[in-house]
């Protein structure tokens, strides 16, 4: 602040100040962000949503700059920058193509971070190093057929042989599946027996190379929405890692996927908000150029108050996802900060976009349009890192505890 | 090898334009880019250091807040950052600028000065040539291709059809065009790099060999009358007549706004 001006929080007798504006570092990052979007990600979403086609040329660029190692350290490949930063990244991305959101956001949370956090260093070296730097590309794997929400249904097996583990099983709908070059996999390493005869399944999670023999791909899924981010089947058939790529201790794949989790549902919640401002920043431009009945459409008072309730929204949802993320930077436990942001944001999303294709009428319907693609967009920010309805269990159990 | 490049902070076009009352621009009120020509010869000064590891220094005038253009040119990957800012250095004119800029290089050593053509909010191209005639340097004005070889540049300078190819003795200095590249982007991480590292802040007392008389508004030969943002023009007037009527109405309305 300059000298000489004075405010009335200077007389507030707290340490702490709740300060909702964002530094210069961040409002540069933010802008950096806005600009590769707007120039390099914006001109292909159309074509990569109509073709279904991976934007790879996009990631490209995007290594380049370090946009897929924002929060990591330095000296590990990385930007050394923090969550927020990574989160506004995934912000800027969406606002313009929800696919490339995804892309870095199931990169970098689902795969950098749990091995930055539970890695060794020889890992760190060996993966985290190239991932943080871009040159290799990452992904995560829990979900199976059987295994969406209830993480006991996990059938997939880890089987230590020797100086090896053997993996057999299958995962679906998992996000930069055969693009990626690591796998971040959860499969079952026990099953114990309680004294009621209940059985109960131990997990754990290991790194697991693309062209690992034993390791297909099988069917690319074909969606409604973030068409052109590649969701495919993982295959495992007595699939042998070194007994070193076991990630984390030998049985703690749960917490450590409920922690990546955590961490995941930062990004997607940002990857929402994205989706949210973009349908409202096109929509605000919109309603200023369709005329009808001699007037803007801005000009009516429905539009006005569709385009208030909108905007208002938004800024709450940003002020979620940012709290989530300055949580990640600053506690060992975010879970309660990110499900609320993952949920709030992920329901506006779906929200703010269906009201962006209703104001832009018959136009809003057409495949040319982009937010009809937004809307499509938004839907499965309702469902992947966690449904609403998990987020409302997280949120319900830490307020009943 | 040492670079120094000169950087504007200039309004951008997409936000409004404000004036203060005396005709200047009102800096502190508008939305800011760095001057895209002097972007160019900031690329250009960062491919040299890809090649053959320069050190680049930035340097800007204006209000304290024309810092943030100097943390852009390190998050793009400049090595220093130097702001000359001044309340006796407000409402300078070109001559008052590059009598002002030549004053804070005199402090630096360097072998290549780098400036863009114009500033997208002046327009006048006067500032790179008058630093080099204050600091005695030979000026390569209008780059579209810098290369360096020894202790020569080699510079392709636009020329309307076609363009002249000038070779001149380092230190010396160029004016870029902003065809010469297509900048780079900054890095996250170089912006947090950006943030941590310290700005050099130089004012009047600064400056050397240079008289208090050719600084500023006072040193300013360039006086405002008026300056306004572009007026819209009212909606016209439609009159649908046979081409003859229509001819001698033309006319008529020629003869009254006295065109002919």
């Amino acid at each position: 602040m300059p000298a000489g001006e004075f405010l009335p929080a200077d007389c507030c007798r707290r340490s702490v100040i709740m300060d909702f504006s964002l530094d210069k570092k961040h409002e540069m990052a933010r802008a950096l962000f806005r600009e590769f979007a707007e120039t390099e990600v914006k001109p292909l979403a159309q074509e990569v949503d109509e073709q279904e086609r991976f934007p790879r040329e996009t990631v490209e660029k995007m290594q380049k700059l370090g946009f897929m190692g924002i929060p990591v350290p330095k000296e590990y490949g990385g930007q050394g920058c923090d969550p927020l930063t990574y989160a506004m990244c995934v912000e800027e991305l969406s606002k313009v193509c929800g696919t490339t959101g995804v892309i870095v956001s199931a990169h970098t949370s689902l795969c950098v971070d749990p091995i930055m956090t539970y890695g060794t260093e020889e890992q760190k070296q060996k993966y985290l190093v190239p991932l943080a730097k871009g040159e290799k590309l990452g992904a995560f794997g829990l979900t199976e057929p059987g295994a969406g929400t209830d993480a006991q249904g996990v059938q997939t097996k880890a089987i230590l042989d020797g100086d090896e583990w053997i993996l057999n099983g299958s995962k679906v709908f998992i996000t930069n599946g055969k693009e990626a070059d690591i796998y971040i996999i959860i499969a079952t390493t026990e099953v114990l027996t309680d004294a009621k005869g209940r059985k109960k399944k131990i997990f754990s999670s290991f790194i697991v190379e693309k062209g690992t023999p034993g390791f297909t791909f099988g069917t690319k899924e074909k969606k409604m929405g973030i068409r052109g981010s590649a969701t495919y089947e993982l295959i495992f058939e007595d699939c042998r890692i070194p007994k070193e790529n076991l990630l984390g201790a030998l049985g703690k794949g749960f917490g450590i996927a409920m922690h990546t989790l955590d961490g995941g549902r930062i990004g997607i919640a940002a990857q929402a908000l994205g989706i949210a401002a973009g349908a409202l920043e096109t929509t605000v431009n919109y309603v200023k150029e369709r005329k009808q009945f001699g007037r803007a459409i801005g000009a009516f008072q429905n539009t006005q108050f569709q385009l208030a309730d909108m905007y208002t929204k938004v800024e709450a949802a940003r002020l979620l996802v940012y709290k989530a993320a300055m949580a990640k930077a600053t506690q060992k436990s975010f879970s309660l900060e990110a499900a609320t942001a993952k949920l709030y944001a992920a329901e506006i999303a779906m929200d703010v976009a269906s009201k962006a294709v209703q104001l832009h009428g018959g136009y809003g319907y057409i495949r040319e349009c982009d937010v009809e693609r937004m809307m499509r967009d938004a839907k499965i920010t309702e469902i992947y890192e966690g449904t609403s309805e998990v987020q409302r269990m997280v949120i319900s159990g830490s307020l009943l505890k | 090898m040492k670079i120094v490049v000169c950087i504007k902070q200039v309004p951008d076009t997409k936000g409004g334009v404000k004036f203060n009352p005396d005709g200047t621009l009102d800096r502190g009120a508008m939305l800011t880019i760095m001057n895209p020509d002097d972007k160019a010869g900031l690329e250009a000064a960062l491919k040299l250091k890809d090649q053959f590891g320069a050190e680049v220094t930035a340097i800007t005038m204006g209000l304290p807040k024309a810092e943030e253009v100097l943390r852009e040119a390190m998050a793009m990957g400049a090595d220093k950052g130097i702001l000359v800012t001044d309340r006796v250095l407000g409402g300078a004119d070109t001559w008052a600028t590059s009598t002002t800029l030549a004053g804070a290089i005199r402090n630096l050593e360097y072998d290549l000065i780098i400036t863009g053509r114009q500033a997208i909010d002046g327009d006048t191209a006067q500032v790179g040539p008058q630093i080099s005639e204050h600091l005695g340097l030979p000026v390569i004005s209008y780059a579209q291709n810098i290369k360096v070889e020894g202790d020569f540049v080699i510079v392709q300078r636009q020329y309307e059809d076609r363009y002249h190819e000038l070779k001149a003795k380092m230190p010396c200095l160029i004016t870029a065009l902003a065809e010469l590249n297509q900048p780079r982007y900054m890095t996250p991480g170089g912006i947090f790099d950006a943030y941590d590292k310290e700005i050099t802040v130089w004012g009047r007392a600064n400056l050397v060999d240079v008289d208090d008389s050719d600084l500023g508004l006072k040193g300013s030969p360039t006086k405002i009358a008026k300056a306004s943002d572009k007026v819209r023009k009212g909606s016209g007037e439609k009159v649908v007549l046979e081409s003859d009527e229509a001819v001698s109405y033309i006319m008529g309305k020629l003869k009254d706004k006295h065109v002919i």
